[in-house]
C-alpha cells in the first residue's frame, strides 16, 4: 500500500492540474471491500471478455494470457464474473478471510 | 459605419463614434482571439454580432463558435483555453446566470478568459435594462472585476483584461463590466488605438500547460477529497493576491502608451473632500458633474469611483476616504437580505480598522435601468454634509427613486 506524504497548499501544480500522467495507477481504489475476485486458471478459456469489461483494468495480462486479478486496484464490482462465459467457474466473488 | 474605412486607416490611432457594445467589439477585433464562443443576450447581443461580421469578413483568424447557451459558451471557452488558446465571450444578466455554474471551472482551473458583460438586471421580474446585479451575484466565483464608465473605458479596459489575466503572476479570468443600454448602446466619441499598437501591447499568447501538447500530457479537472480540496482553495487565491499589484502597473503602462491612465479606482476632487460618494461604472459621470456643481457652491463634495470591485481596493479606499468625514456608497444592485449593496458591505469592511473613519451609508439607485437624475445625487451630498453637521444618521439602506 502507498501513502503519500500530504502536500502543502503552496506545493501543488497551478489550477490544481495533474502534471504526472497515468498516477492514478498509484491509487489503491481496492482496499475498502471485505470482499475479492479470485481467478481461476484451469477452467478459464482466454477469452478475454472479463478483461474488456473492467472498468478498472484490474485484470491482470501477461504474454497475451489473463494471469490473475489486480487487488490494489479492483473494487469487487462484479462485472468479470457476470461476463464471463464460464459463470460461476473461472471468476467468482469469494471474502477476503477465506481466500 | 466602419465599413469602407480602408485598412491602412486601422494603423493609426482614431477617433470615431461607436456604441458602447461596439467599442467592445472592436477591442476583440484587435486582440483577434484565438477562439470566441458566445450567445447573444440584450444588451450584449451587438457586441457578438459584429465580432460575428469581423469574422466572416476574415477580419480577424478567430474560431467563432455560436454555441446553443451561455452554459456552453462558458464551457467552450475553458476547453478552448485549455487546450491552449486565447479565448473570449460575452453575457449578461441570466446569461450569465446559465454559465455560472462554469465560472468556477474557469477561475478553478486558472484560464486567463476574457468576458465582456452589458450589465443588465437578474429575473424576475424580467427586465432588459442595466444594472450590477448580474455581476455581484457571481462576485465570489474568483473571477477579477473591472467596471467600465463609458465607452472608452469599456474598449480600454478589454485590452488590459487580456495582459492582466494573463501575467503569470495572476492566471486569472477577468470579466469588464458596462452598464446596459446606458453604456452598450450609447453612442459616443471615443479614441481607438492603431492595431498594431493594440497587438504589441497585448504580446503574443504564450500558453501555461497546453492540453493539446500531446507531448507533455497533463490533465484539468481532477477531482479533491476533503484532504486537498482547501489547500487546491487557498492555491488559487495566489491570482488575486497579486492581481492589484499587476492591474496598476499594466494601467500605468497603457497609460504611457494611450494618454489614458488606469488604476483600481478614480478619484474626483477627493484631495480635500469631506462629503464623498462611492460608486462604480456609468452613474459616476452624472457624478461628477454634481461634483462640479457643489464646489461652486462651496461644498467639498468629491468621488471614489471604483473600477476594480474584485480584487477589491482596500489601499486606495483607506487612503482615499478615511480623512472624509461622510460616505455614501451607492450600489446599483439591491442588498438581497444581507445589511446593505455589495459595495457598501465592502468599503464598510475595509474602513472597520481604521482609527479616523467616516460614517458610510448606503443608497441604492438605477435598479432595472432607472435613471438617477441628477438632483438625488445632490441631496446624497446635502444629507451626508447634515449627517456630519447633526450626528444623526437616519436611514443606513436608502433606495433613491423609489416610489413609496
Amino acid at each position: 500500500m502507498k501513502k503519500q506524504e500530504l502536500k502543502k497548499w503552496h506545493e501543488l501544480p497551478i489550477g490544481g492540474l495533474i502534471l504526472d500522467m497515468g498516477n492514478s495507477a498509484e491509487y489503491q481504489t481496492g482496499e475498502w471491500n471485505p470482499n475479492q475476485v479470485v481467478w481461476h486458471e484451469d477452467t478459464c478459456t482466454q477469452c478475454f471478455l472479463c478483461w474488456i469489461n473492467c472498468p478498472d483494468a484490474a485484470i491482470k495480462v501477461k504474454d497475451g494470457k489473463v494471469i490473475g486479478i489486480d487487488e490494489y486496484h479492483c473494487k469487487v464490482c462484479g462485472i468479470c464474473v457476470e461476463v464471463c462465459p464460464t459463470k460461476p467457474n473461472s471468476l467468482e466473488i469469494v471474502s477476503k478471510e477465506t481466500a | 459605419m466602419e465599413k469602407g474605412i480602408l485598412k491602412e486607416t486601422k494603423s493609426k490611432r482614431r477617433k470615431v463614434y461607436l456604441t458602447g457594445d461596439d467599442a467592445i467589439a472592436e477591442a476583440m477585433r484587435q486582440i483577434n482571439p484565438h477562439v470566441v464562443a458566445a450567445y447573444p443576450i440584450t444588451p450584449s447581443t451587438q457586441v457578438v454580432e459584429a465580432f460575428a461580421r469581423f469574422a466572416a469578413n476574415g477580419e480577424v483568424d478567430t474560431e467563432f463558435v455560436a454555441v446553443e447557451s451561455e452554459h456552453s459558451a462558458m464551457s467552450a471557452c475553458v476547453g478552448a483555453a485549455a487546450g491552449g488558446g486565447r479565448v473570449m465571450t460575452v453575457t449578461g444578466s441570466q446569461g450569465l446566470a446559465y454559465m455560472f455554474e462554469v465560472l468556477g471551472v474557469a477561475s478553478g482551473l486558472r484560464l486567463p478568459i476574457v468576458m465582456a458583460i452589458a450589465n443588465r438586471a437578474l429575473n424576475s421580474p424580467l427586465n432588459i435594462h442595466g444594472d450590477h446585479s448580474d455581476t455581484m451575484a457571481a462576485r465570489d466565483m474568483g473571477w477579477i472585476q473591472l467596471y467600465s464608465e463609458n465607452g472608452q473605458e469599456a474598449y480600454d479596459n478589454i485590452i488590459q483584461a487580456i495582459r492582466i489575466s494573463e501575467h503569470p503572476k495572476v492566471r486569472t479570468p477577468v470579466l469588464v463590466g458596462i452598464d446596459g443600454f446606458q453604456t452598450s448602446h450609447m453612442v459616443e466619441t471615443l479614441t481607438v488605438e492603431p492595431d498594431d499598437a493594440v497587438k504589441r501591447f497585448i504580446g503574443a499568447y504564450i500558453p501555461s500547460y497546453p492540453m493539446l501538447d500531446i507531448d507533455n500530457p497533463i490533465l484539468y479537472g481532477a477531482a479533491d477529497k476533503p484532504d486537498y480540496y482547501m489547500e487546491h482553495r487557498r492555491s488559487n487565491l495566489e491570482g488575486m493576491i497579486h492581481a492589484p499589484e499587476i492591474i496598476r502597473q499594466i494601467g500605468r503602462e497603457y497609460g504611457e502608451l494611450t494618454g489614458r491612465h488606469y488604476g483600481m479606482v478614480e478619484e474626483y476632487r477627493m484631495e480635500d473632500a469631506e462629503y464623498a460618494v462611492v460608486i462604480m461604472s456609468a452613474v459616476a459621470g452624472s457624478v461628477k458633474d454634481v461634483v462640479d456643481q457643489l464646489r461652486e457652491e462651496g461644498v467639498a463634495a468629491g468621488l471614489l469611483k471604483v473600477r476594480a470591485f474584485r480584487p477589491f481596493p482596500v489601499e486606495e479606499v483607506i487612503s482615499s476616504l478615511s480623512r472624509t468625514k461622510c460616505v455614501a456608497v451607492l450600489d446599483r444592485c439591491g442588498p438581497g437580505g444581507a445589511q446593505g449593496g455589495p459595495l457598501f458591505l465592502e468599503v464598510r469592511a475595509t474602513l472597520y480598522e481604521e482609527e479616523s473613519r467616516p460614517q458610510v451609508i448606503n443608497c441604492i439607485y438605477g435598479l432595472g435601468g432607472r435613471d438617477l437624475p441628477q438632483r438625488y445625487i445632490r441631496d446624497v451630498y446635502l444629507r451626508l454634509r447634515e449627517i456630519a453637521r447633526t450626528g444623526e444618521r437616519g436611514k443606513l439602506v436608502d433606495f433613491l427613486t423609489v416610489r413609496e
